[in-house]
């Protein structure tokens, strides 16, 4: 059993290489695998292929690993957390709230100062304190309410006033500011920099470190919270470390690449019926892989046609489908 | 009693409560269930917990694991006041079998009961060899050896409940409450269950308490009765068969449409009983005689009219013989 999800794993891993690869190597221009493993060793350096995989694919493929692997942890901690298997990031209000920041800053501009919205920093910035705020209100109800399907519900209810009000700022605003909004809501990979990565990376890392240290009580949680109790798990401190976990690996992401939707929700089903398992030992490791591997495969598939798609769209195409999947199955 | 009987039954008693109230409270309005509670649970003993709807079988329950704080008064646990001590110091103590409903994907029997170990476990849950004996002996006592490696969905809904005990078995807790084990089990299933834990409180020492409503398994399994009366009356503790001579089950289940049979530990229809019949004759029919009558309506006493003969094959009412209760009744109807 447990020899048959190693060579799983072993070969998931191998097919995620490939791929990586072959984002690098796909796009309007072509790169070959031996300048490709040259640029990344520093030999074949200078020329133009070089300056377009080191400072636009290479971070866009780093990033596309990143966010497939956060937002699908992210995704799976929200599932084990409200035992609803449709439970994702979004549910929370962390990207309504990001949504929330970042139209402000885009069509509010008018009350703040050119400077402050003009670089990309003060657009993640918002985007951050947007998620944060929505996190922190659903962490202060987390404290206040029993149970996880009334917080599954508060979460909602936060997004949905969080939407009302970017309608409202739409509402106000010039085409102009309303297609910058738009294009935000796409989600893009490129956006993300070296610069950026060296924000991003650490926030990720930070709450990876979290969702493997909570590892025993997610078990725990599939039994439900009151045998969780009864084995000695403390469920408001568990609750609040898995809200801040997920927070910061969904909220990183959608602040730096901008929401991308139905990751969450999809990838910690495929790692369950790949792996066959329930034990978040095998489920954290097994949905970062097909995470990555699935925004890799998504990121190639935006750069098929001639212009380049949305991701956000890329992944719902995928998405989609499969939560209608999980719908039949369980009837 | 005398003194030194209650000062040996303390040191015995694995849980005590003093002068515990339970009940909520919620938005500074307080709703009392019971009040000053002196209750104690012994080792080797299987304690059944019974009482109306609404007498707040739950609510004790919960109060005495910690799920919920009482209002007023304490639990001890050997010696340790259950309030004041951490979720996971009580997992040592109290092993619980709930009627939520489990359902984990691709879960096999032995990996639900090793949840049992998870008090033992570091932070990452590394399993000991202590672990893996304690596991392997607890579906042992539950007879599910061979469902070891079946999936959780692939159980009926007795041997998922036996699943629970077993787990409860290996959290290795000196108490297992059990809050409705055997609700949703037919009644071979109930049997089993009730053998089971009597068997298991004997042959661990464990002090095992379940909640239920089947009054007369109860009745049969249990080593002790807890009855909460509703209204607050508290909760009368003794041996079964006491409380069935002292009147405790007939007060506590008092009502116009039915009665504590004493006779037979079951509930009885109270019927209203206008007509008088006497019967006489051989007793191996008597007790379904009996009901048949009642649930027509007539009373047995010696001065009445009809006087029905009983033989072990059929019945008599002066030379004609019925024999079945269909054309008694029909004929009793007629007279």
């Amino acid at each position: 059993m447990l020899n048959r999800r190693l060579i799983t794993f072993l070969a998931l891993s191998f097919v995620t290489v490939v791929f990586f690869l072959s984002d690098l190597a796909l796009g309007s221009i072509h790169i070959s695998l031996r300048e490709i493993i040259s640029v990344i060793f520093g030999k074949g350096a200078g020329g133009i292929n070089s300056e377009i995989l080191l400072n636009f694919r290479l971070p866009k493929a780093i990033t596309a690993v990143l966010a497939g692997i956060s937002l699908s942890v992210a995704g799976l901690l929200m599932q084990t957390l409200f035992r609803n298997p449709l439970a994702d990031p979004y549910i929370l209000g962390v990207s309504s709230g990001a949504g929330l920041g970042v139209a402000l800053i885009t069509m509010a501009s008018a009350f703040i100062p050119a400077a402050v919205t003009g670089s990309g920093w003060a657009m993640i910035l918002a985007a951050v304190a947007g998620g944060s705020l929505v996190l922190l209100l659903v962490v202060g109800v987390s404290f206040r309410v029993q149970s996880a399907v009334s917080l599954l519900i508060v979460g909602i209810m936060f997004g949905t006033i969080a939407g009302s009000l970017i309608s409202v700022l739409q509402n106000y605003s010039n085409p102009d500011a309303i297609k910058l909004f738009v294009m935000w809501t796409f989600g893009s990979l490129s956006a993300v920099t070296w610069t950026y990565l060296q924000a991003l990376v650490p926030v990720v890392m930070l709450g990876l470190g979290l969702s493997f240290f909570l590892k025993k009580r997610l078990d725990g949680l599939l039994l439900g919270e009151n045998y969780a109790r009864s084995l000695g798990i403390s469920i408001p401190q568990t609750r609040f470390l898995i809200v801040i976990a997920a927070g910061l690996l969904a909220g990183g992401i959608t602040a730096f690449a901008g929401p991308i939707a139905f990751v969450g929700v999809a990838v910690p089903h495929i790692a369950r019926g790949v792996f066959r398992t329930s034990s978040h030992k095998i489920l954290l490791p097994a949905t970062m892989l097909c995470g990555a591997l699935l925004l890799l495969i998504c990121d190639i598939i935006t750069q098929i046609p001639t212009y380049t798609l949305p991701i956000n769209t890329v992944s719902a195409l995928f998405g989609a489908p499969i939560i209608i999947w999980i719908i039949l199955k369980k009837k | 009693m005398p003194q030194a009987n209650i000062a040996k039954q303390y040191i015995m008693s694995i849980l005590t409560t003093q002068q515990l109230s339970i009940g909520y409270s919620k938005k500074g309005k307080t709703t009392i269930v019971q009040s000053e509670l002196d209750l104690q649970l012994i080792g080797g003993e299987l304690v059944c917990l019974i009482g109306p709807n609404g007498s707040g079988k739950s609510t004790l329950v919960r109060s005495l694991c910690g799920l919920q704080n009482p209002l007023s008064g304490n639990v001890f646990i050997e010696g340790q006041d259950v309030s004041k001590i951490s979720t996971a110091e009580r997992a040592l103590l109290i092993a619980l079998v709930l009627t939520d409903k489990v359902e984990i994907e691709n879960t096999t029997v032995e990996d639900v009961v090793a949840f049992g170990r998870h008090p033992y476990s570091n932070w990452w849950g590394n399993t000991s060899d202590e672990d893996v004996i304690r596991v392997k002996d607890a579906i042992e006592m539950v007879h599910l050896k061979k469902h070891q490696f079946k999936l959780l969905n692939e159980l009926s809904d007795g041997e998922h409940q036996r699943v629970m005990i077993a787990k409860a078995l290996a959290q290795d807790t000196p108490i297992i409450l059990l809050d409705e084990p055997t609700a949703h089990l037919d009644l071979p299933n109930r049997v089993e269950i009730m053998m089971l834990l009597h068997r298991l409180a004997h042959d661990t020492g464990k002090a095992i308490l379940m909640s239920t409503h089947e009054l007369d398994l109860a009745l049969q399994a249990a080593d002790r009765i807890w009855l909460m009366n509703d209204d607050q009356k508290g909760v009368i503790t003794g041996i079964p068969e006491d409380l069935v001579f002292n009147g405790s089950f007939n007060r506590t289940f008092e009502s116009k449409s039915y009665f504590f049979n004493a006779s037979n530990g079951n509930f009885s229809f109270n019927y209203p009983l206008t007509k008088k019949v006497w019967v006489t004759g051989d007793k191996t029919r008597l007790y379904w005689t009996l009901r048949a009558l009642a649930r027509a309506g007539f009373k047995v006493v010696q001065d009445a009219e009809i006087s029905i003969e009983m033989t072990n094959s059929n019945w008599k009412i002066q030379d004609e013989v019925f024999y079945t209760i269909e054309e008694l009744l029909a004929k009793l109807t007629r007279l």
